[in-house]
């Protein structure tokens, strides 16, 4: 019907963009799967006929090595801390801003969108001289109000801390976006007809605008919840997984072991684990969302 | 009793919502402050002598200013370099903007075949964890000899699925009688799409213009895995570099992040209503 030229033309127009997400996003995960089950280092990077089949040998040294095992428990510790501590602060503050609804609850927005659009490593490198013991910035403001010094960076525990904190300054912005544009979609006759019936602004909080955001809530929790999976930077540049490997995270393991020991089957066979923790997590948590809308 | 509380409502609920208004807006203006102090600690401690850095108890404000810092980031370290690979990354992403605007339109508008399928399958990518592909992307490249060179760095963040899913959002909306209008008028399809879809679509190639920029001028891990070479890394790349060999010249350290951070949060400032709304449209629906 609409000619030869037109029966071509869309595969002109998606093709570059196709070939590039297969190249670099489909055809990666099934080389990561094959390379998983075999011995590729930085030999075998050089000369093929190096590498060898090894089976399982991989996957089961991984999830027995020391390491990996830290490293798992330490994402852990981000993802069961750091996600609700995100997701808690980010919607507190968009409630409060969309409250507030004037211009200068809107200058909020911007300041604490700001830290999300800068760069990640220029922020560790800052943070980090804020956490230094004896110059930084955060001991000497606990000193003045007559607190203890924290060891921020140098005990195992506060360390995650110290990096969740950081990550959440850095979190907020997005989801206080995301919650703000949802708190915008609820129908103002909701709140109208619950004050013609006398509830308080906590009561329309609970019973109006919580049940209504179900929805953001759980996209919200989803993405911060693979975002601390995949930890990466923060860990890398400002404690380097240290003290003890106490903050190293999954990814971490993954980059070290593949680009810096470049045991590049071990490290594939670690990310797949990953991958596959992603996707439960996911599945679950899809689950579990969609009982609790069925009720 | 509650006639009483009844006949006070009309009154209370005015005078209640004044006063909450104050307390949530010092709540936050108190978060506030803690959320920009980072940055003014920085700034501050950028313009510092070395000397002054290390004083105990810290000052805020510094005794004397110098540019010293900055001036010792170009001029014994190679932050020119890294600024001019910076800015060739910057411009190869507005060229995968480009190409994300292309894939938008033929999603947009046109039918052919499996193009649901397609679709489908782009934006499944976007759940692919970056750690599963970065091995395979670095033998990938290893394999087109693209190590160690800047098309390398680029290629695997060229193009996203999430900007060619805005793209496509954005380039439904134009009326398909527009286009056969111009097709009537004898252009092609690659010119139909420059001269009228590109200019149609300004306010989503701002926004995703501005957010290319901000992505391109931070971009870090890429350039950190496949450049052996320091005539290859970016700012991100060689502020990284820079604290792990001048790890105790904090002046030096935050006159390398102020110099990273302080055009981004001006662009920011300077955009930020579209930038904030182009979250708020695709955020949600």
């Amino acid at each position: 019907m609409k000619g030869i030229t037109h029966s071509k033309a869309p595969y002109f127009f998606i093709a570059p963009t196709l070939i590039l997400l297969t190249v670099f996003s489909l055809l990666p995960i099934l080389v990561a799967l094959i390379i998983s089950f075999t011995d590729m280092d930085l030999a075998g990077l050089a000369d093929w006929s190096t590498i060898s089949f090894v089976g399982l040998k991989n996957y089961a040294d991984v999830i027995t090595d020391p390491i990996f095992i830290k490293a798992i428990l330490n994402t852990l510790f981000y993802v069961v801390f750091g996600v609700p501590f995100v997701i808690l602060c980010s919607l507190a503050i968009a409630i409060m801003i969309n409250y507030g609804a004037n211009r200068i609850f809107k200058v909020f927005r911007v300041i604490f969108y700001m830290p999300s659009v800068t760069n990640v490593v220029a922020v560790a490198v800052v943070w980090g001289f804020l956490y230094n013991p004896i110059f930084g910035l955060f001991n000497y403001l606990l000193e003045w109000v007559q607190l203890p010094a924290v060891p921020w960076l140098q005990d195992p525990i506060m360390a995650k801390i110290s990096l969740i904190l950081m990550a959440l300054w850095r979190g907020i912005g997005l989801n206080m976006i995301i919650f703000i544009a949802a708190l915008q979609g609820i129908p103002k006759t909701y709140y109208e007809a619950a004050q013609l019936d006398g509830a308080s602004t906590w009561k329309q909080l609970t019973n109006i605008t919580i049940p209504m955001l179900r929805f953001a809530i759980f996209f919200v929790s989803i993405t911060t919840m693979i975002g601390w999976l995949q930890f990466f930077e923060e860990p890398f540049i400002m404690t380097n997984g240290g003290p003890l490997d106490s903050t190293t995270s999954v990814a971490l393991f993954i980059y070290r072991n593949g680009f810096q020991l470049s045991d590049f089957g071990y490290a594939a066979a670690g990310s797949f684990v990953l991958f596959i923790a992603i996707i439960v997590i996911t599945l679950v948590q899809f689950r579990f969302q969609s009982k609790e809308t069925d009720l | 009793m509650s006639s009483q509380a009844k006949a006070a409502k009309p009154a209370k609920p005015a005078s209640g919502e004044k006063a909450l208004k104050w307390i949530l807006g010092i709540t936050l203006a108190v978060g506030g402050i803690l959320v920009i102090l980072p940055f003014i600690w920085m700034i501050l401690s950028s313009f510092k002598h070395e000397g002054e850095i290390q004083n105990i108890p810290p000052t805020l404000w510094p005794e004397r200013f110098t540019t010293e810092n900055f001036k010792n980031l170009f001029e014994n370290l190679n932050f020119g370099v890294y600024l001019k690979n910076t800015f060739i990354i910057v411009l190869f992403s507005f060229f995968g903007l480009f190409l994300n605007a292309m894939a938008g339109f033929g999603f947009a508008k046109y039918k052919f075949k499996a193009k649901d399928k397609l679709f489908y399958l782009v934006l499944a990518t976007m759940m692919i964890p970056g750690q599963v592909t970065m091995i395979p992307v670095y033998l990938i490249l290893n394999e087109m000899q693209l190590t160690n060179t800047m098309i390398g760095v680029v290629l695997p963040g060229l193009v996203g699925a999430f900007g060619i899913f805005l793209f496509r959002q954005f380039m439904s909306t134009i009326p398909d009688e527009l286009l056969e209008a111009t097709r009537l008028d004898g252009a092609g399809e690659f010119r139909t799409f420059l001269q009228i879809v590109l200019p149609i679509s300004k306010p989503i190639l701002a926004v995703q213009g501005i957010l290319a920029f901000i992505g391109g001028w931070n971009s870090f891990l890429w350039p950190l895995i496949i450049a052996n070479d320091e005539k290859l890394y970016t700012l991100s790349v060689g502020l990284s570099l820079l604290k792990g060999q001048y790890g105790g010249n904090y002046a030096l350290q935050m006159a390398g992040s102020t110099f990273m951070v302080v055009p981004i949060i001006i662009i920011f400032i300077f955009f930020q209503k579209h930038i904030i709304e182009n979250y708020s449209i695709s955020g949600m629906k």
